[in-house]
């Protein structure tokens, strides 16, 4: 009866061998490494540029162990790795010097990392370490929360131009369009202005809910967004400042920065290892500019440029594809003005292009820009770091009105993609406020990984040493099935790719220190079906039987604890419910199904089996 | 070895009575030291200014305490940050005063006694972070609560889930009148522990109700209070072993875990202690009160034909 089938024993084979393998790679540590990453949103780094750190490191006979393209997302890295420090150093230097000709102006951010130093044919099979939190490797947390209502209000401002173009193209007469708090009001003379302009702008803007009210003598119209419109634009504000912050961020060479969303109006930034928090505060707080300039294509700005000369009032740009531009100094119109950017297709060439919103100033301003330059080209500017470059020099074909300009010629749809990306990572969508902000020193974070390791080490060997004593065998069994349990929640925990804190080190341990009572459970049982007069092999087999029931019941009420913790906890407290919830499942199966096939293994082939080695069994003399 | 060598079944409920009142007795001072002292929360929960100053030399923490402290502040905290140079001060938030108006204050009093102090930078952690998690540790505490509730009620009887659930409320509002009585920092994590005492100590009264059920079941014409007895002295020495090692556990979080892990560790070890007690005498007692009889026991039928296949196989 104790005898499991071998597809039970290989199952348990099968939960070792998985664990062994995937808590690997936490034990090898941290191999010295570079990073190579874009530092300029137009620069995309591709396997291309693999290839080119490949031959210039090979060049300079500098070994490495192994160099890797990612991509993430839409940003590409290339890491190298290397042996020791003093080489990645000199790697570091001859890649700055060879990528960034000009200090003054780096397009490439090259910075030192570390990656782990996991061999590569575990990482082929998707086994990589635990991340570990700031609070154990140092770096700097940001809590932001974005200002919807600056959001919006900057919508319903674009919106009352947007609506002032429309009646004024519908010849329909109004004594006032204005903005007034969440909504817009629009009023008119008669009762037959106001229906015509319901008509007219129900079709044109569907996103609008209008609402009639007459104000004194005064007829009007309140148009409010509906609440599919007020979730899209506060969605797309958070999609640009998450955006516009990874470009930040990338300029600081973070090696592996997270920037995320958390619920419908916040942001979460950290940047592990960054210790100058007055350096990244800076550049989160910094903006990326857009201009919109004159392009001169006069033939005496043409052949000054064939000369290389820059005549006075113009400025020399580089365009993408890295051609000189001649631009008046004179700004039309800088990114503030700039309300959205999506890529989309000509409405009737159906060719790739993208469509942008100007605000109501910016509206007014590109109108009569552009209908006294028909014809002449004019080129949109993006400024990083005090740099400019030519996004796009487009061709004025006529007057364009309402705000709505559509950039199209001869692109991908990709490259529309990319360019009206560029041009809304430009800005922030919304101001942004920290509300909360955390640092941790390299050493503490180094500090609190040895003493949570150590916590957790003693307790178990105190433990294991204790169930040994007691229980003999089966305590060495218990024991086995708690280091079996460790295993697995490590493994499950990089499986996961979960980020390891130290709130989540002390769930590891008080699991461990819980996870024992499954097996106290098990072993009481026995003993006293033993007690009670049961023959050995029965006693084990009863003993898990009737064990079993309390260790769901008591485990699964836990298990309410650690889900309530799951949904409602924020920041350490989910770190920590994570690993509980884990646990307790891996837990239940190493107690119930690890251990007994121990038990099963080791007695279950003895037909005459006198007695079991699990410490005494008191019986009460009667 | 054996540690526990029980003759006979311990008349645990004989004592009942005055043990529930102790425990009354307890709870309230508990609930009493709550309401009045209230607890000490961590900046996480208040809100509050973070300062980092730098100094030329070895910056003088010790005497950077007495300056703030002379401001009137009572829970600061003023440690080394990054450097021995560097000191990180944390202000609780005040009420109609920016954060600005106080770091000026500590400022001016540590420029009075070494010039060369630097503001390096003023950090601040906003009261609605605060708020939110006051209101989610509250809804998290809740939902356990009534999960609890839901889950012995359906996997037992009512007259557990409730006894079950008040025996370890119990246990929370004590740990909490600790907390409140000595002091102590409550933070995240503490709140984290909490929870999970609130989890480990249900599954303390489920393994004596399982029991109690177990023996309702076979042994039909034993009272009910020998029924309960019994139960709890044969999952005694499991009880005891069981919590033994999680406390060894803890207490090891405790002494080597430093100070992060600290009050989390003292809760849990109040939370285990408290919890032995509350599932061998609050719970099964309140069960007791709330009369508890071998007829609620309607579902285990099904239960034994389940268990007597087991035996088959």
């Amino acid at each position: 009866m104790n005898r499991y089938p071998l597809w039970k024993y290989l199952t348990v084979l099968i939960a070792v061998v998985i664990g062994l393998l995937y808590t690997l790679p936490n034990f090898f540590g941290e191999s010295p490494a570079v990073q190579v990453s874009s530092a300029k949103a137009t620069l995309k780094i591709d396997p291309a540029t693999l290839d080119r750190i490949q031959t210039i490191l090979d060049q300079a006979g500098i070994p490495n162990t192994g160099a890797a393209f990612e991509l993430n997302g839409t940003v590409g890295t290339v890491r190298v790795r290397f042996p020791t420090t003093d080489i990645q150093l000199r790697a570091r230097d001859l890649l700055e010097k060879a990528f960034n000709p000009n200090p003054a102006e780096p397009s490439y951010t090259v910075a030192l990392n570390l990656l782990p130093a996991s061999p590569s044919w575990l990482s082929a099979i998707g086994a990589n370490p635990m991340y570990l939190g700031l609070d154990l490797r140092g770096g700097v947390h940001f809590l932001l929360q974005v200002d919807m209502q600056g959001a919006l209000t900057a919508r319903y401002d674009t919106l009352v131009t947007d609506l002032r173009v429309a009646l004024r193209e519908q010849r329909i007469e109004t004594t006032g369009i204005d903005r007034d708090g969440m909504s817009v009001v629009l009023s008119f003379n008669n009762a037959a202005a106001r229906d015509r302009a319901i008509t007219a702008l129900r079709t044109r803007n569907p996103d609008l809910q209008m609402l009639e009210r007459t104000e004194g003598t005064r007829l009007q119209i309140v148009g409010r967004l509906s609440q599919a419109a007020i979730t899209t634009v506060q969605a797309t504000a958070l999609k640009q400042n998450i955006t516009t912050l990874h470009n930040r961020i990338n300029e600081l060479g973070v090696a592996e920065p997270i920037i995320q969303q958390q619920g419908t109006d916040r942001i979460v930034v950290q940047l592990p290892g960054v210790q100058d928090v007055a350096k990244a505060k800076d550049i989160l707080g910094r903006t990326a500019t857009l201009e919109i300039r004159m392009v001169d294509d006069t033939p005496a700005a043409t052949s000054a440029l064939a000369a290389g000369t820059v005549p006075f009032g113009l400025e020399r740009y580089l365009d993408r594809d890295g051609r000189p531009i001649l631009v008046r100094r004179q700004v039309v119109l800088t990114g503030e003005n700039l309300q959205d950017a999506q890529a989309g297709r000509d409405g009737q060439t159906q060719q790739p292009a993208v469509h942008l919103t100007l605000d109501s100033k910016g509206a007014r301003i590109f109108r009569d820009v552009t209908r006294d330059n028909v014809n002449k080209r004019m080129a949109i500017l993006l400024f990083e770091k005090g740099r400019g470059e030519v996004v796009t020099a487009p061709v004025i074909r006529g007057e364009i009105p309402g705000g709505q300009v559509q950039i199209s010629g001869s692109m991908t749809a990709e490259e529309a993609a990319d360019t009206a990306l560029l041009l809304r990572a430009g800005s922030l969508a919304a101001p942004m406020e920290i509300i909360e902000e955390r640092t941790i020193g390299p050493s503490l974070g180094a500090e609190n990984i040895e003493k949570g390791f150590n916590a957790t080490l003693y307790g178990f060997i105190g433990i294991a040493i204790f169930m040994v004593i007691y229980y003999h065998l089966f305590g060495a069994f218990s024991t086995v099935g708690l280091a079996l349990n460790i295993l697995l929640l490590l493994a499950l925990l990089s499986m996961l790719q979960a980020t390891l804190t130290l709130p989540g080190i002390a769930a590891i341990a008080l699991t461990l220190g819980m996870a024992i009572d499954s097996n106290v459970l098990i072993n009481e049982r026995i003993r006293e079906e033993l007690r009670n007069g049961e023959s050995p092999q029965n006693a084990i087999n009863l003993g898990f039987d009737r064990a079993w029931g309390t260790i769901v019941d008591s485990n699964l009420t836990t298990l309410i604890v650690g889900v309530a913790l799951l949904i409602f906890g924020s920041g350490p407290v989910r770190g920590f419910a994570v690993v509980h919830c884990l646990g307790i499942l891996t837990s239940m199966f190493s107690a119930v199904v690890g251990v007994r096939a121990l038990a099963n293994l080791w007695y279950g082939h003895k037909k005459r089996l006198q007695s079991i080695s699990i410490g005494t069994v008191w019986k009460p003399k009667d | 070895m054996e540690l526990f060598r029980i003759k006979r079944t311990i008349p645990f409920m004989r004592n009942a009575l005055v043990l529930n009142i102790i425990s009354v007795l307890v709870f309230v001072a508990a609930v009493f030291f709550i309401v009045t002292r209230g607890f000490h929360l961590s900046i996480e929960f208040t809100g509050g200014t973070v300062m980092e100053v730098s100094y030329s030399q070895t910056a003088p923490v010790e005497q950077i305490r007495n300056s703030v402290a002379s401001l009137g502040y009572t829970d600061f905290q003023v440690q080394n940050f990054g450097t021995s140079r560097d000191v990180m001060i944390r202000l609780p938030l005040a009420t109609g005063q920016s954060s600005a108006v106080q770091s000026e204050a500590v400022m001016k009093v540590l420029k009075a006694t070494d010039a060369s102090v630097e503001l390096r930078r003023v950090e601040f952690v906003g009261p609605q972070v605060g708020r939110e998690l006051v209101e989610n540790g509250l809804l998290a505490l809740l939902f356990v609560v009534i999960g609890i509730i839901i889950y012995l009620a359906i996997r037992f009887e009512w007259k557990f889930a409730v006894a079950g659930v008040l025996a370890n409320l119990h246990d929370v509002v004590i740990i909490l009148g600790f907390f409140a009585f000595f002091g102590w920092e409550f933070s995240l994590s503490v709140l984290a522990g909490v929870l999970a005492v609130l989890g480990y100590s249900v599954n303390e009264s489920v393994v004596i109700m399982d029991r109690i059920r177990e023996n309702f079941r076979k042994e039909r014409d034993m009272p009910v209070v020998e029924v309960i007895d019994s139960a709890i002295t044969q999952t005694i020495s499991r009880t005891i072993i069981t919590h033994g090692s999680t406390q060894m556990m803890v207490m090891t979080m405790l002494i080597f875990g430093g100070p992060t892990l600290h009050y989390f560790a003292l809760a849990l070890t109040i939370g285990i202690w408290f919890g032995i007690y509350s599932s061998v005498f609050v719970g099964a007692s309140i069960a007791m009160w709330l009369g508890i009889k071998r007829e609620d026991m309607i579902k285990p039928l099904k239960k034994k034909d389940e268990l007597e296949e087991i035996y088959e196989e």
